[in-house]
């Protein structure tokens, strides 16, 4: 068979079947057709008012590609916030929409186990939908009225973002994770660097990266203003589908994003996984990034162990075994939170929940929980936290005048130990 | 005559409206929190026509399209930064709001007054007597900002 990739990117190449065309260039602008759209409870009944009340459109142009997921607010914790879920769940009963998940976990998490694949092309109105990168697919953040667009006729405009190759090398040592390499690649290029950009992830380091890790880097590309995200699939991806026991079968299409691998790109950045130490985002922005060792010490009020960034089994595993044995801090108020109810399940096998509650953590059901801040484990007015989330914004969990530390699961824990902002070695 | 209401690096969408005000019922009752972190006066006092001034990826953050509408709400039609954040710069242009990309966004300072001129790509600071011109938004984009936002830019096409 022929790779008729014309010299293009994994990215390009993926809009560019959307496009219907044989070739796409940076900077152009396209219509492409949508293979799933996403919404959650921030964002649905917006997107709902505008189709109808706007566009004059009642129902969606195929209800089998749209997703609509609650995992903001699980479960509801206001009569606003009930209402707001009444009216969704009447959405998807007069839609004919099934793939509709009340309490199954973070979007993304619930899209990564059942719903993405390679190839595909996903939109998406939560920032974080530039995730699905890290299996293969292009996807992106928007607004309702896109959406609301898409809603209506399965098809939007797009322009064709330049791909930014960061090659990474090396492996990573004991207590840095992928938290640390997404932290690393934001504060080198700043909150703005890769705005309108796709974030590709590639080079001999890659391999030994899990999907999951891969995931949380490709998670948090949008603090960097990224568009899209891409780690060509390789037969790691090939497994993590056969585990998730819905298989990809398409080999031709998987064949074609690897001969994408050398295709000019907009730039390459080298980054060596041997020499990046723990890192950690502090207040208020995501690109004020330390080492973790410029600000070690600090007292901290809660902590909290979850989100789409950092919630799978691996950072629980993580967290779990740190912590087995050990209580948390006194004053402490420590949030474990799995992303999904797949992960959740699985960690209550591998029986880490009762590692969580004998510590003295507080365990929610899945959900974005504190990581969107109007919900679980509001933050006080002088109170800090340290977290596995991706966003530490000005009063994002409770009051303008708290804190928040962005840090890797192993380092949440140890703080949580601790009492402060602590290396995981110390706790070990 | 619009009165420059300035803020630094990074405003994100949190900033813009807070997440716990997402639930309330309309855009109107959203509007009151408009920049509440920053500036807690701030729905009480800006006026209708001022202008919203950023630095540098103004507008970062969640893919909220609450947070144009509640700076819509209170009147802003156009927004100057050094640079935006993608999916709040398509979220603008899709409610009809002007995000201009300029570097005079570092000159210009709290309470400045201001005029832009549309039609000539000119922003006018009267309060320092300097003009800047603008790369004035075209073809699509402009197609859709005429409108007033893409829903009704659609609308205008289903009736045609």
């Amino acid at each position: 068979m022929s790779n008729n990739i014309n010299g293009m990117t994994a990215t390009e190449y993926i809009i560019a079947q959307h496009a219907n065309r044989s070739r796409v260039k940076p900077g152009e602008i396209v219509n492409v057709s949508v293979d799933l759209c996403m919404s959650n409870d921030a964002t649905t009944l917006l997107t709902d008012k505008i189709m109808k009340q706007q566009m004059n459109t009642r129902k969606v142009w195929d209800s089998s590609r749209v997703v609509i997921i609650i995992d903001h607010q699980v479960p509801a914790d206001s009569v606003d916030t009930s209402s707001v879920q009444q009216q969704m769940a009447q959405f998807v009963d007069d839609q004919g929409i099934d793939k509709f998940h009340m309490t199954d976990g973070v979007c993304h998490q619930v899209m990564l186990e059942k719903y993405v694949y390679p190839g595909a092309l996903i939109l998406g109105a939560d920032s974080h939908t530039c995730s699905y990168g890290s299996i293969g697919s292009v996807s992106s953040g928007i607004g309702s009225t896109d959406l609301a667009a898409i809603w209506a006729s399965g098809e939007t405009w797009l322009k064709v973002p330049e791909t930014v190759r960061f090659i990474l090398n090396g492996k990573l040592s004991p207590d840095v994770s992928a938290k640390d390499v997404a932290l690393h690649i934001i504060n080198l290029v700043r909150a703005n660097g890769l705005t309108y950009k796709a974030m590709e992830l590639a080079g001999p380091g890659i391999q030994s990266l899990t999907v999951p890790q891969r995931f949380t880097i490709c998670n948090m590309a949008v603090e960097a203003g990224a568009k899209s995200t891409m780690v060509i699939p390789d037969q790691s991806v090939i497994e993590f589908f056969q585990e998730l026991e819905r298989p990809f079968n398409n080999l031709d299409l998987i064949e074609n994003l690897q001969a994408t691998q050398n295709s000019p790109c907009h730039s390459e950045i080298q980054i060596d996984l041997n020499a990046l130490m723990p890192q950690i985002a502090c207040p208020h922005y995501v690109d004020n990034v330390r080492p973790l060792s410029e600000v070690q010490g600090l007292n901290i009020d809660q902590a909290f162990l979850g989100s789409c960034t950092n919630g799978r089994i691996e950072d629980l595993r993580e967290g779990a075994q740190l912590l087995k044995g050990k209580k948390i801090a006194p004053h402490m108020r420590f949030l474990v939170t799995p992303a999904s109810v797949r992960v959740y399940k699985q960690a209550l096998q591998e029986n880490l929940i009762p590692i969580f509650l004998d510590a003295g953590a507080i365990v929610n059901h899945p959900g974005c929980s504190t990581c969107w801040g109007a919900h679980q484990g509001i933050l006080a007015s002088g109170q800090r936290m340290v977290t596995t989330g991706n966003r530490n914004f000005k009063g994002r969990a409770g009051s303008p005048e708290s804190e928040i530390y962005l840090a890797s699961p192993a380092v949440v824990v140890a703080s949580a130990i601790k009492g402060e902002l602590t290396h995981p070695k110390e706790v070990r | 005559m619009a009165v420059a209401w300035k803020f630094g690096d990074n405003i994100d969408t949190d900033q813009i409206i807070p997440s716990q005000y997402l639930v309330l019922p309309t855009i109107k009752d959203m509007a009151k929190h408009t920049m509440e972190p920053q500036n807690p006066e701030f729905s009480q006092t800006f006026k209708q026509g001022d202008i919203i001034v950023g630095e540098v990826n103004f507008g970062c953050g969640s893919s909220r399209e609450q947070a144009p509408l509640v700076l819509k709400e209170l009147g802003v039609r156009v927004i100057i930064a050094m640079d935006f954040a993608r999916i709040f710069f398509r979220n603008c242009i899709n409610n009809g709001i002007l995000p201009i990309e300029h570097s005079c966004a570092k000159e210009i300072s709290d309470k400045d007054i201001l005029s832009v001129d549309l039609a000539k790509g000119e922003i006018i600071n009267q309060t320092q007597n300097k003009t800047w011109q603008f790369n004035k938004i075209e073809g699509y984009l402009a197609d859709i900002l005429d409108a007033g936002g893409l829903a009704a830019y659609i609308a205008s096409k289903k009736g045609s």
